[in-house]
């Protein structure tokens, strides 16, 4: 992922968000254009979104505050994710990812210090029956234990 | 608050919002049931008596569909549907209470308990709280979740778990509203709170973050509270709230109230309806009552929270006389004080002759109370200067709207814009001067309805969450008449008139000079653009908006009337109404916002130097005779004083003394020094007010007045409706504003014998026809009526010139552009333009006593980014504002809301005095005061300016009070 500039510049962002005004219900291409481009939604990016939608800060914190994969700062270059529902959990996912954690000194939300991998976790990947699963960045990865775990995070730099 | 839990009485919340449709037929617990269509079965229910168990649903709201606590079973369905979001369907069977839907609702109401605190016995909504009432309703008798010994339960409510850890979960309270709460631990995310800032104001502050266990509702965005965010306190996400959680801080303080009264709001002209609920005679708080018919059970943030002026320490309870200005005052008896004023307003009379003392009539007291001060003037001064504060504002639109459809009044009722499609806000700021109007039009705004605005500021209407308008034509100050006149050039010229309409309804000769006055190329929109500074093609594509739009409403305000052509304009308003055929229908019409609660039914009560009630001229014998057989005196033929001439006159030593009821004209009025110089040279000077306005500080008498809250009465709003005003507290004062009156009448000689407002009103009634069949009793059982009131329209009249215009024909007049006199130049090359915002309410005697004054504490000027440069002014700046008549000093806010040239500001606050600026031209017509333009230059300030320092200094002086002799 990009490193974000600190200042993203206001014109870029209000050209990003006008290429998506024609759309039907622009308000989610819009955020997922901005964190494509940025890595999170830049907080510069709020009152434009606001105003080019003619809608309150508040709607629009409603919206992002309701999608977790929407973020307000950015993420590690990696972001690894845990899957923490029901049919992982009967395969042991909990302790797998408590041991992850553990191991890379982070709470749920986490990025390493050397700002390689930010640490999440899912509800459902969609690959229950090949339980435990993770995700690293875009890729899916069924069957995880320990050792697969490692051999990812060695993979994303942590 | 047995009410609450057994709401039988008409206020009970029904769940859903009522339809309007065909009947349909169901069965609820087998009882047959009759409905519209699209009535949901939650509403039908409570139709039939039967409430059914709900939380998120309110019958102010949408069904939203989920607390899934209102579930029914329906026979040939599936499964347990919400009974709010499930509409009616012929022959449905419902059933609300089966084994089945107890249990599920039992099993909602001990999730929502597990997660709610048990203090109900400490908390402010004890005995008001439908969580409380649900669980009651459910009989839910036990919580079985448990909390695992290890972690603990995860709630929102405790601050701290068992250990004594902080609960990440729990948040604090938010107290940052000066009026209510935010306890987020109370809280059940019904949505309630957030859907009526949507849907009931319009203002979008509130949103649910979060998803999940973590949703919370939020005002703003992170990091906002409710104070930092954009609500604008209105009070209806506190109306909505089932719980504790949005609470008015005077419940928490008082204590859940125990009777109400229903009233009508004292500010503005909307004229909403109130419940005033109260422990004995302590005022808990202010309920907008859902059966209003202008506020529909909407407030805002002054009728709702703003009424602690009422108990205000300023507010002076014991009269007060002094020879000269100079003196302090001393506190005396009624009596005193009454023989003082009688005797010497007889004595001038005696000197100076019967037509040298006068009244002002309060456009903030009853209608009783106007008829009385203007029947003191006529049957006891034995003359006609009587005059009222719609001189300042509205009079051009009794002159303007009389001349072309015969009556002196708006058009429509507020429910007509629900039905409206396009809409022209002129001269208006309908969400800081009539807020739930303007709620009322946001809706239908968002529903479709299009917008034309015309103003020269870009007011929140322009553009504001989800309402935009189609074209806003920033005018240039002082050009209304030439843009009015442009439009309709535009409609003519192309032909979008409704002629079958103008055929009909109005005079096709006056309308042929008409049009081809208009069709001059010298009123196109290309011609005017340069005077204007509005662009010819914006302007066209507004003009053919409302003219093929369908229903066309038109809503003005004072940037209309308070100008050198205020008559003109509104008379162009009327033109371009008639012109498209929207007037005499739902949707359409000329619908004039007033200031004041009661600005409409003071000018009706023949505050007018020239009118007695019912706008009928002084001159016509017929008229003075009913006056005459009524009250036993000759009525003088001749019309009295203006305020402007009883000023001038003043200062020429002929008029002597003033009897001025509940009105600041020392503030309100423009050139604030020629009101000083005059009121300086009357000799009995009676002010009779709430407080020590600046008016007092020339006045010889004071007389204390009784607020709203304290007396019987009628209020009649800008859509002529005629609301009950009732007593809710003894007068602190000692008296009500009529029996005041009543008593310096009786000392002058009158002989009054009115025991109550009621016998005023049969007065009225008897004597001005459009109110002829209008009673207490009858306003009793409708709750309001729309005049005209009498045998014509037994009931009132929502709408107006349905069948035909009073007058018989509708009259086009001519309206030609004149520019005022008020020019700018070198030395004054901008123009300043007046007006109010939404926390404070006029001259501010009120809301500056309230908390009110966080949102608005001082008046400020705004000026454009280029003017500002031009000047070195940064925001924040001290500015001095002067044009020719005088200067002021206050800061500075730079703004692109006001074009280049432009400036503008409020005056609700008497040590910035933005009337020591505005200059004494007025209306041809009616001499309304032209407060919206007026030439000015803006510098950098150190300070006060001299006006203002030595302003202080008398006042100072004039508000010294000995205490009373022992």
């Amino acid at each position: 992922m990009p490193q974000t500039p600190a200042q993203p510049d206001i014109a870029e962002l209000s050209a990003l968000i006008e290429a998506h005004l024609h759309l039907e219900g622009p308000l989610l291409p819009i955020l997922h254009a901005l964190q494509a481009a940025h890595g999170h939604i830049p907080e510069a990016a709020l009152p434009l979104i606001a105003s080019a939608l003619n809608i309150t800060r508040a709607e629009l914190h409603g919206v992002i505050s309701f999608y977790h994969d929407f973020r307000t700062a950015p993420a590690g270059r990696h972001v690894l994710k845990i899957c923490r529902a029901e049919a992982c959990q009967s395969m042991g996912a909990t302790g797998i990812a408590e041991a992850t954690l553990k191991k890379l000194g982070l709470d749920w939300h986490g990025t390493t210090t050397n700002g390689a991998v930010t640490v999440e976790p899912v509800y459902c990947l969609g690959l229950c029956a090949c339980a435990p699963a993770a995700m690293l960045d875009d890729r899916v990865v069924g069957r995880v234990d320990a050792a697969k775990l490692d051999t990812l995070l060695a993979e994303a730099g942590a | 608050m047995k009410d609450f839990i057994i709401p039988w009485d008409a206020d009970r919340d029904m769940g859903t919002p009522a339809r309007e449709g065909k009947p349909v037929t169901l069965t609820i617990d087998g009882f047959e049931v009759t409905v519209p269509a699209g009535t949901s079965v939650m509403r039908a229910a409570a139709e039939a008596g039967l409430q059914i168990p709900k939380l998120c649903a309110t019958d102010s709201l949408e069904a939203f569909g989920s607390c899934r606590l209102c579930v029914v079973e329906i026979e040939g369905r599936r499964g347990t549907p919400a009974s709010c979001t499930t509409p009616v369907a012929p022959g449905m069977v419902v059933h609300t209470q089966s084994a089945k839907v107890k249990t599920i609702r039992k099993g909602v109401m001990e999730l929502y308990i597990s997660d709610h605190p048990l203090d109900c016995l400490t908390c402010a909504a004890n005995g008001d709280c439908e969580l409380q009432d649900m669980a009651g309703a459910v009989g839910l008798r036990d919580v079985r979740y448990t909390a695992p010994p290890e972690t603990g339960l995860a709630n929102h409510f405790a601050p701290r778990n068992t250990s004594g850890e902080a609960n990440p979960e729990w948040l604090p309270k938010d107290d940052s509203n000066p009026y209510f709460t935010y306890d987020p631990s109370k809280c059940i995310v019904c949505s309630r709170c957030v859907r009526a800032c949507e849907e009931v104001q319009g203002t979008f502050a509130l949103t649910i973050a979060g998803r999940g266990f973590d949703s919370r509702v939020s005002a703003g965005a992170a990091g906002d509270d409710f104070l930092s965010s954009d609500c604008v306190s209105c009070g209806a996400c506190v109306q909505a709230c089932p719980t504790a959680t949005l609470q008015e801080k005077s419940v928490i303080e008082l204590g859940t109230p125990t009777r109400s009264v229903v009233t009508t709001c004292a500010y503005c002209g909307v004229g909403c309806s109130f419940k005033a609920e109260l422990n004995g005679d302590e005022l808990v708080r202010m309920v907008p009552w859902k059966h209003g018919k202008a506020n529909r059970g909407h407030s805002c943030v002054k009728g709702r929270f703003a009424w602690g002026y009422a108990t205000h320490r300023d507010r002076i309870l014991n009269p007060m006389i002094r020879d000269r200005i100079d003196e302090p005052w001393r506190e005396v008896s009624w009596a005193e004080a009454i023989g003082f004023a009688a005797t010497r307003l007889r004595g001038l009379q005696q000197t100076h002759g019967r037509k040298s003392i006068g009244v002002i009539t309060s456009s903030r007291c009853t209608n009783e109370e106007t008829f009385l001060v203007q029947k003191l003037a006529r049957a006891v001064f034995g003359n006609n200067n009587t005059d009222t504060c719609a001189r300042v504002c509205h009079s051009p639109t009794g002159y303007g709207l009389g001349q072309t459809f015969g009556t002196s009044a708006g058009t429509q009722d507020f429910d007509s814009v629900e039905h409206t499609d396009v809409v022209i806000v002129i001269g208006a700021n309908p969400t800081d001067g009539h807020p739930v109007f303007a709620s009322r039009l946001k809706k239908r705004l968002r529903q479709g309805a299009k917008l034309i605005v015309i103003d020269p500021r870009r007011i929140d209407l322009v553009k504001s969450a989800h309402v935009a308008a189609a074209h806003h034509l920033a005018l240039r100050p002082g050009t209304n008449v030439a843009v009015v006149t442009a439009l309709a050039h535009v409609i003519v010229t192309e032909g979008l008139m409704d002629e079958a309409y103008i055929r009909e309804r109005c005079d096709w000769d006056e309308f042929q000079e008409y049009a081809e006055f208009v069709s001059d190329p010298r009123h196109s929109p290309e011609a005017t653009a340069l005077l204007t500074g509005v662009p010819a093609d914006e302007l066209r594509a507004a003009a053919r908006t409302f003219a093929t739009g369908g229903n066309g409403a038109i809503y003005y305000g004072l940037g209309v009337t308070e100008h050198s052509q205020g008559s003109t304009t509104v008379m162009g308003i009327a033109n371009l109404a008639m012109l498209t055929g929207n007037v005499g229908r739902k949707g359409v019409g000329v619908n004039p916002l007033r200031g004041q609660n009661n600005v409409q039914g003071s000018c009706d009560m023949g505050s007018f130097p020239h009118e007695l009630p019912g706008y009928r001229h002084v001159k016509r014998d017929d008229v003075r005779d009913i006056f005459r057989q009524a009250w036993g005196v000759e009525i003088d033929p001749e019309p009295g004083l203006r305020i402007p001439n009883m000023l001038d006159a003043a200062v020429d030593g002929t008029f002597k003394g003033l009897y001025c009821q509940g009105e600041d004209i020392l503030q309100s009025d423009p050139d604030t020094k020629h009101v000083a110089a005059g009121l300086a040279a009357m000799e009995c000077v009676i002010v009779h007010d709430l407080f020590l306005n600046e008016t007092a500080n020339y006045a010889h008498v004071f007389l204390p007045g009784s607020t709203f809250l304290e007396k019987e009465g009628t209020f009649t709003n800008a859509e002529r409706r005629i609301n009950r005003v009732r007593k809710v507290m003894a007068p602190r004062n000692g008296y009500a504003d009529w029996e005041i009156t009543q008593m310096l009448a009786n000392a002058m000689g009158a002989g009054w014998t009115y025991t109550h407002p009621a016998e005023v009103m049969a007065e009225i009634a008897a004597t001005t026809p459009s109110f002829a069949g209008v009673t207490y009793e009858l306003l009793e059982e409708k709750g309001s009526v729309q005049w005209p009131c009498n045998e014509a329209n037994p009931d009132g009249t929502p709408l107006m010139h349905v069948d035909g215009f009073v007058r018989g024909k509708g009259r086009f007049i001519v309206t030609e552009y004149v520019a005022t006199d008020e020019r700018t130049g070198p030395r004054f090359p901008l123009l300043l333009t007046t007006g109010r915002i939404l926390s404070q309410y006029n001259v501010g005697a009120q809301t500056r006593r309230t908390a009110n004054t966080v949102w608005h504490a001082e008046d400020v000027l705004e000026i454009h980014p280029h003017d500002a440069e031009n000047r070195g002014v940064k925001d924040g700046d001290w500015v001095r504002l002067a044009s020719r008549s005088g200067e002021t000093t206050l800061r500075a806010k730079i703004t692109d809301r006001v074009s280049p040239g432009v400036v503008y500001t409020t005056f609700h606050h008497p040590d910035t005095q933005a009337n020591v600026i505005t200059t004494d031209y007025s209306d041809w017509a009616t001499n309304c005061p032209e407060y919206k333009v007026t030439a000015v230059q803006v510098a950098l300030s150190n300070g006060p300016s001299d006006w203002q320092e030595d302003y202080a200094a008398q006042a100072e002086r004039a508000r010294r009070i000995l205490p009373a002799a022992e």
